[in-house]
This record gives C-alpha cells, sequence and structure tokens, in this order.
C-alpha cells in the first residue's frame, strides 16, 4: 500500500535512533557516527552510501520501519523455467521484468528503487509505481543476473517477488486508455457544444439574425455526430448487446434518448426550427462516462487480490536427483515423491514430509503464529512458510494446486466470486427505473399525439432527457470515490464502495487475536528477578536472531550489554555461554532441567506467560516471560464499537487458553471466543456467520479483521474483510479494506466514516432523483422548455457533485 | 456578425489541436500512473 506521507518516527529526541530507519537504535552509543537498530540496517546504509546515495539520508519521510530482509538468495530468479516465465528479452538483447515489492510507501522510495541501476552494474532501468508497488527492470544479461538486482532489492528492505498478473495488467491498461480517450473526446465535444447552445438560447432572446442561429445549429450538429459515434459508442452497443439477449439495462433508456433526440435535433436543425437538444445529448454521453470510469476503477482493486498472493509462493523448487546433483524445477512441477532441498532463509516451495535436517520453520503465513517453531525428521512442512535457521531436504506430498496454501487460496477466490448476488440485486433496481421511464416516455408521447404530432415528439424527448440518470449515475460513484480518497489519506484503503454501504450498518465483528488485537511481537510481559542480570542477558542474546532476543533487546533498550564469551545454540531450546566470568544458561524450562537437573526452583507466580529461564554458575537466577501484548487502543476500540450496536468475535489460531485470557480481558463472552482454529476453519466459521444473519431484504454485514495469509480465506468469505496495519501484504491484498493506520482505532474511523459516506450518497440519490421527478412532472405536462431543461441537467449534476466533494465522511488528521 | 464564420471554425481548429495533444499523451502512457510521477519530481536534483 503506498502512502504519500511517511509514518511519525516513534522515537523521542533524546533516543539514539538509527541512522537508517530513524527507529531507536538499541545499544548503540557513538554520538557523532552512524547508529544502527539491527544489521540489516546498517547493511543497506552502506550500500546506499557506498554508491553516493547519502542523500537519501537527508530525506525527512524515508521509511519509519526497520529494514528486513528476507536473506534469500534469490538464485531461482535465474532459473530458465522462471525466465522463461517471467522474463523478456528486447530487440537490444536487454532483459525485462516485472517486479511485485513489499514494503514500498513514499517518495524516498521511488527515489531509491530507480537508482538500483547505480547499485548494481549492468542493471539499465528501474522504475517504479507507487501504487501497485511495482517495479519494471531492464538489465544487460551480460553484465549482471536477475538474482544480484532481487539480493540488492532485499537488502534495502523491498523483498522481490515475481508480478504473475502482466497479461491481465496490459489488457487494463489499454481498457484505461481507451476510457480516458472517450471521456477527453465527449468532454471537449460537450463543452463546445454548450457554449453553442448558450448562444442559440441568448439568442433566442435577443432576436439573433437567423443565418448565426443556423450556423450554430450546424456547428452542434456536426459537434454531436462523432461524439456519438465515437466516445457515446459504447451506449449503443450495450444496449444492443441487451436488446439481443432480451433484458433491460440502463443503456436501453440512455440509447434511446441519445438517438431520438439526436434525431429529432438533426430534423429541426435542417428545417431551421425547433428546438436541437444537442447540448444535453453531449453533455449526456460526457457525464455517464466520468461515472462508469469512477465505478469501474473502484470495483477493479478488488481483482488484484489473488495476483499479489500468488507472488508470495516461490516460483521454483530444487529437486535432488538420482545422483545427488540439483535441479530447479517449477513448483508447480514437482511430483509427488521427489526429493527436494530447502536451504535456510528460503521459502518452502511445496508440500511435504521431512526427511533429512532440523530447523525452525515461520508458519505465520498459514497459522498465524508468530513465534518458529521447531520441525525435524518426520514433521509435515507446508508451502509458503519459511525455513529460517537451516538446510532440509523434503520429501513431497502435494505441490502446485494441491498444496495447502493454494486450496486455501482457491477458497479466497471462491468466496469472492460469491459476492455476485449485490450486483445482480444492483441490476434488478435499475432495470425496474428503466422500464418505469419508458412507459412514462410512451405515455407522455400518446398524450401529447392528440394535441399535435411535434409536440408529442419534442416532451417525449424532454422526458427522456430529463430524466436521464445524469445526476443519478453520478450520485453514488462520485461519492463513493470522494469518501474512499478521503479514507486513504486518513490510513485507510478501501477498495470498492459496496464496502461502505455493508459498513454503515452495525453487524458482527470478527477479529482475529494475534496481530490484530494484539501487538503479534514476541514481548517481554514480566521479568523475575535481579535487575543486574539484564546486561549478562542481553550479552548472550545479542549473538542470537530468535525472536525471544529480538524480545528482551526491545524490552530493554537502556541497558548496556556486556561481551559475552563462549557461546553455544540449542535450536528450540536454548543456549549457554560465559558473561564476566561467569557461566550462563537460558532457555526453556525442559532446557534448564535437563542441563541443570538437580538444582532447586523457585517459586514465581504463574502469569500464562511462556517462560524463559535464566541459570547462572549453576544456580537458577531468573524468570523472564513472554507473551503478545495486547494493542492500547484495543479495549477503547471495541467498546466504542460495541456501543454502536456491533457484535464482536475472537476467533484465533492460538490455543484455547490464550485465547480465552486475550478475550476475557477486552471484554469478550466465553461463548463469543474460539481458539484453535485452522485458516479453514476459520473460514468455515466466518461463512457460517454469514449464513446465519443472511436473507432478509438488506443482510446485515459480517466483517472479519485479520492481518495474516492464514486469514486471507476468513477474510474473504466475509461480506467485508479487514486487513490491520503490519500484516502481511497478501492479506491486505484480499481485504475490502486495508488500514496502514495503526491499532484498531481505525476501525471506529473506518465504521463512522462508511455511515456517514452513506448519508452523503442518500442525500445525493434524493437530490437528483427529486430534479428527476420535477422534471418528469414538467416534461409531461408539456411545461419544460429547452431552457429549463438546459439549465436544470448540468444544476442537478453540479448538485450532487458539490455533495460529495465536501460531505464530511472520513476525518483527515493533520499531521 | 459575419465575424463568426472565421472566428468560429478558428475555435474548432483549436479545439482539434487540444483534443489532439491529450489524445498523444493518454497513448504514450502519460495517464497510466499518476502518483509516482509526482513523488519522482521531489526528489530528483538531490
Amino acid at each position: 500500500m503506498a502512502t504519500l506521507l511517511a509514518p511519525t518516527p516513534v522515537a523521542d529526541a533524546t533516543d539514539t535512533v538509527c541512522t537508517h530507519c530513524g527507529l531507536p537504535a538499541l545499544g548503540a552509543d557513538a554520538i557523532d557516527g552512524p547508529n544502527f537498530c539491527c544489521s540489516a540496517c546498517a547493511t543497506a546504509y552502506a550500500m546506499i552510501n557506498a554508491h553516493g546515495l547519502g542523500a537519501y539520508h537527508r530525506f525527512p519521510e524515508r521509511r519509519g520501519a526497520a529494514v528486513r530482509p528476507s536473506g534469500r538468495a534469490f538464485s531461482d530468479f535465474d532459473h530458465e523455467a522462471f525466465t522463461a516465465r517471467y522474463v523478456h528479452a528486447d530487440a537490444a538483447g536487454l532483459m525485462h521484468v516485472e517486479l511485485a515489492l513489499e514494503g514500498v510507501h513514499c517518495a524516498s522510495c521511488v527515489w531509491l528503487i530507480e537508482r538500483v541501476p547505480l547499485l548494481v552494474t549492468g542493471v539499465a532501468h528501474a522504475e517504479l509505481d507507487v501504487r501497485q508497488a511495482r517495479a519494471s527492470v531492464t538489465w544487460d544479461p551480460g553484465a549482471t543476473q536477475l538474482s544480484d538486482i532481487a539480493r540488492t532489492l532485499d537488502a534495502l528492505g523491498y523483498t522481490p517477488h515475481p508480478y504473475r498478473g502482466g497479461e491481465r495488467a496490459a489488457m487494463r491498461k489499454r481498457d484505461d486508455r481507451a476510457m480516458l480517450v472517450r471521456i477527453g473526446v465527449a468532454g471537449a465535444i460537450a463543452t463546445n457544444v454548450m457554449l453553442a447552445a448558450l448562444a442559440l438560447y441568448t439568442g433566442g432572446f435577443n432576436a439573433m439574425d437567423r443565418g448565426s442561429m443556423q450556423l450554430f445549429r450546424w456547428l452542434s450538429l456536426a459537434l454531436t455526430i462523432p461524439a456519438l459515434l465515437w466516445p457515446g459508442r459504447v451506449f449503443f452497443t450495450g444496449a444492443w448487446a441487451a436488446l439481443r439477449t432480451g433484458t433491460v439495462h440502463m443503456d436501453v433508456p440512455i440509447a434511446l434518448a441519445l438517438g431520438a433526440a439526436a434525431t429529432r435535433g438533426a430534423i429541426n436543425t435542417v428545417t431551421g426550427s425547433g428546438p436541437v437538444y444537442f447540448d444535453g445529448v453531449c453533455t449526456l454521453v460526457f457525464l455517464l462516462l466520468v461515472g462508469r470510469f469512477l465505478q469501474a476503477r473502484g470495483q477493479r482493486a478488488a481483482t488484484d487480490a489473488t495476483e499479489q498472493l500468488f507472488a508470495l509462493a516461490p516460483a521454483t523448487a530444487r529437486v535432488i536427483q538420482a545422483d545427488g546433483a540439483n535441479l530447479e524445477v517449477p513448483a508447480d512441477a514437482v511430483a509427488v515423491g521427489a526429493l527436494i532441498a530447502v536451504h535456510a532463509g528460503e521459502t518452502i516451495p511445496v508440500d511435504g514430509e521431512i526427511v533429512a535436517g532440523e530447523s525452525r520453520l515461520n508458519r505465520a503465513i498459514l497459522t498465524g503464529e508468530s513465534d518458529d517453531v521447531h520441525v525435524t525428521v518426520g514433521d509435515t512442512v507446508y508451502a509458503g512458510t519459511l525455513n529460517r535457521s537451516a538446510a532440509l531436504r523434503v520429501r513431497v506430498n502435494a505441490s502446485g494446486e494441491d498444496s495447502r496454501i493454494a486450496r486455501i487460496l482457491a477458497q479466497v477466490d471462491e468466496s469472492a466470486r460469491r459476492r455476485a448476488p449485490v450486483v445482480l440485486l444492483a441490476d434488478r433496481l435499475a432495470s425496474r427505473v428503466v422500464a418505469v421511464v419508458l412507459v412514462l416516455a410512451i405515455v407522455t408521447f400518446a398524450l401529447w399525439m392528440r394535441r399535435s404530432p411535434a409536440a408529442a415528439w419534442d416532451h417525449a424527448i424532454a422526458l427522456l432527457i430529463v430524466t436521464c440518470p445524469c445526476a443519478l449515475a453520478l450520485a453514488t460513484p462520485l461519492a463513493m470515490s470522494a469518501a474512499v480518497g478521503r479514507a486513504a489519506r486518513a490510513g485507510i484503503f478501501i477498495k470498492g464502495g459496496d464496502t461502505l454501504e455493508s459498513l454503515s450498518r452495525p453487524g458482527t465483528l470478527v477479529l482475529d487475536k494475534t496481530g490484530t488485537l494484539t501487538v503479534g511481537d514476541t514481548t517481554l510481559v514480566s521479568w523475575s528477578g535481579d535487575a543486574s542480570l539484564k546486561p549478562i542477558v542481553l550479552a548472550l542474546e545479542a549473538t542470537s536472531s530468535h525472536p525471544i532476543a529480538a524480545g528482551f533487546r526491545r524490552a530493554w533498550p537502556d541497558v548496556r550489554a556486556s561481551e559475552a564469551m563462549q557461546v553455544t545454540h540449542t535450536i528450540g531450546s536454548g543456549m549457554t555461554g560465559v558473561v564476566d566470568g561467569r557461566s550462563i544458561l537460558i532457555g526453556s524450562p525442559r532446557f534448564v532441567a535437563a542441563e541443570l537437573p538437580h538444582v532447586a526452583w523457585p517459586a514465581w507466580p504463574d502469569d500464562a506467560s511462556t517462560p524463559v529461564i535464566i541459570a547462572v554458575d549453576g544456580r537458577i537466577a531468573a524468570r523472564a516471560g513472554f507473551g503478545d501484548a495486547i494493542r492500547p487502543d484495543a479495549l477503547a476500540s471495541l467498546t466504542t464499537l460495541r456501543a454502536r450496536g456491533w457484535k464482536t468475535l475472537l476467533l484465533s489460531g492460538d490455543t484455547a487458553a490464550v485465547s480465552q485470557r486475550v478475550g476475557a480481558a477486552l471484554g469478550f463472552a466465553p461463548n463469543e471466543i474460539f481458539g484453535e482454529s485452522s485458516p479453514e476453519e476459520k473460514a468455515a466459521r466466518v461463512r457460517s456467520i454469514v449464513l446465519a444473519t443472511g436473507g432478509g431484504h438488506t443482510p446485515p454485514c459480517v466483517a472479519m479483521v485479520g492481518d495474516g495469509v492464514n486469514d486471507a480465506a476468513a477474510i474473504a468469505a466475509a461480506t467485508v474483510g479487514i486487513g490491520v496495519h503490519g500484516g502481511a501484504e497478501a492479506s491486505l491484498a484480499t481485504a475490502d479494506v486495508a488500514m496502514t493506520r495503526d491499532g484498531l482505532a481505525a476501525l471506529v474511523a473506518l465504521t463512522d466514516g462508511a455511515t456517514r459516506a452513506m448519508r452523503v450518497i442518500r442525500r445525493n440519490i434524493m437530490w437528483a432523483f427529486g430534479y428527476n421527478a420535477l422534471g418528469v412532472a414538467l416534461a409531461m405536462t408539456g411545461h419544460i422548455t429547452p431552457l429549463v431543461a438546459a439549465i436544470m441537467m448540468p444544476v442537478s449534476s453540479l448538485t450532487v457533485v458539490l455533495g460529495s466533494w465536501f460531505g464530511k465522511t472520513f476525518t483527515v488528521e493533520a499531521r | 456578425m459575419s465575424v463568426l464564420y472565421v472566428v468560429v471554425p478558428l475555435a474548432l481548429v483549436i479545439v482539434a489541436i487540444a483534443v489532439g495533444g491529450y489524445l498523444w499523451a493518454v497513448r504514450s502512457g502519460q495517464m497510466d500512473d499518476l502518483e509516482t510521477p509526482a513523488l519522482r519530481v521531489i526528489r530528483d536534483d538531490e
């Protein structure tokens, strides 16, 4: 998600801040020199400065987040299968690829990414599209490899993935350009015909000479014909397609009104008498096209979802051949039963069973657990999970579309398709309005036919023009895009206007726990022991990249670490070492008990946190409790939402005990808490809630709020899916609403904004409908003159435009 | 009023040029991404 404004730095002026990212730099004390919060930031800083791009660090709005490279080797990016699929060669022998990047968000990202040619020799050109977070890179295959480029981007914090929706994007670009061309031409013609019409109306009052009148009439006709044949043709083809399939569609009365008015206008031009209607015809074409464009753009964003999800699964797998050699094969072409090698730091490309090696896996993508888990021979691993610490050999059980993540993605797709009924309802309503307008026009024609054919024609056409859903067509899309725009500036990204409608009425709010209600990190929540042990603990933990170690460093930013020696790590258990001449042991209770079997353990209060035990010189000295801290604004926001009538449920992949504890602290009733839910169960539960509350004219909204890919299926199954800040890019992509603002207060802002936006829309429709009703009455009684019609049309549209623009929907905070 | 017979066609020619310019801009991709160029220009001279 791209924002124009950078998040505010979290460090106080008195803190030492990381020179690269601006976050507090722990344990650093150099006054003048550069300080860093982590080695990744130091690497990125060194790389940027070594190539004379130091200006980056003087930008005030650069990224306010530590660099988190994936550390992958990206060797699959050089593989033939990858090249065949994503890389294109141009005539000059240069290669070209589109990469989806993580972590792109501001002006300095554009600056830095587009200077990659300076960082990697051989890169000819790099261009970034901020909104899509997509970079197109051109390089010389003789001078560098794509894996080098990918590693550089990764080291800067923009982890690249191959962009897999190239063809659809190209098609969309063509559609967009064609639409803009139509709007531009229609707009230019409409304004000029309006000018001619103005001359005709004023001329009519001031006795303009007949020659000049005819000049303007013929001029309008000459301009209207191309307007109908070029930009306006879409309405005629649309109406024709609808009639051929025997349905009525908004396009039918529009085409009828345009055709009848233009024909009648042309006849009046030739005979030199009567109104010409051309101004109405051209304005109608223009405004309808604008309305459609806005609508199409809003709906489009929602379809981007699965494309971005697919970017997460690796493109190739390393298959071990009978002779022991490795062969890279596209991940979806790996045979069941094959043996593959997965290096440390790589994402596992298939589902399978470990046959050799042990390591730590981050399975957050599937389960939402933020902690790494220890896996060994015989354990099942899933595609999309990240292998953190050591090489593994995996026997393949399922690959490609059969893998668990692919099945979850298929559910996402299915859930997205199931939204169609809402659209159908809107179409049915529209065709009802259309039928009424057509009937009224026929009635008007018949009534006035008894007086004179000329009057019958004029009044029926006047009716069709004046009831044309000009303002009505603009009322909803314009108000929605105005609200969506305001929301985006407030850090809430809404895809599709139907989301706003759903959220405007209270319903059921289903919340994920880890990362949504809680911070999602491993946080030190309790410490039972002497404060003098802190530097010792930090000394050992400084040598580890384990989340627990990061938790200690975050918890004690002011503590100076001592020096540790003879450090040994036992994966998944703990570590030992010597600090200040004392032998130290840090690890899980089981690890410590195994190392020191005969010592006494002090009694600590059980605070339901995960314990880490510290032993000094063979004596149990301290206990650190780790847990997942609840977001500070969670309780207040939930209380507000409940007061507004929302029913809240908690749905978590974590254990029942932890879910109950967190839920109780946040005011959930025990029967509103569902722990130990797999991604599939989460989606099934959300779907059943949607079914249970569904039915009726306007079913209440079921909103799912989550952050991980494990929530993606549930997010898609809900009426409205909401991805919260800090979540996986994938869940942000699947969600109808993505929030880049921290905390749950944004949820309150979202529902309030949606309610106000719907109020604006209802007001717009009321205005537009009122004008139309008045127009119908005047046209049917024959009171409408061309002058009145010409004034009514733009005034009604203008009311709607102004109403949308100044409607107070989302509050944009001053930053 | 005979001046109209000169001025009005002249206005049409000017409109045609403006529309032509717009079509060129759209077709050469200048409307494809309206966000990045605005950010790019801020930092170009550093």
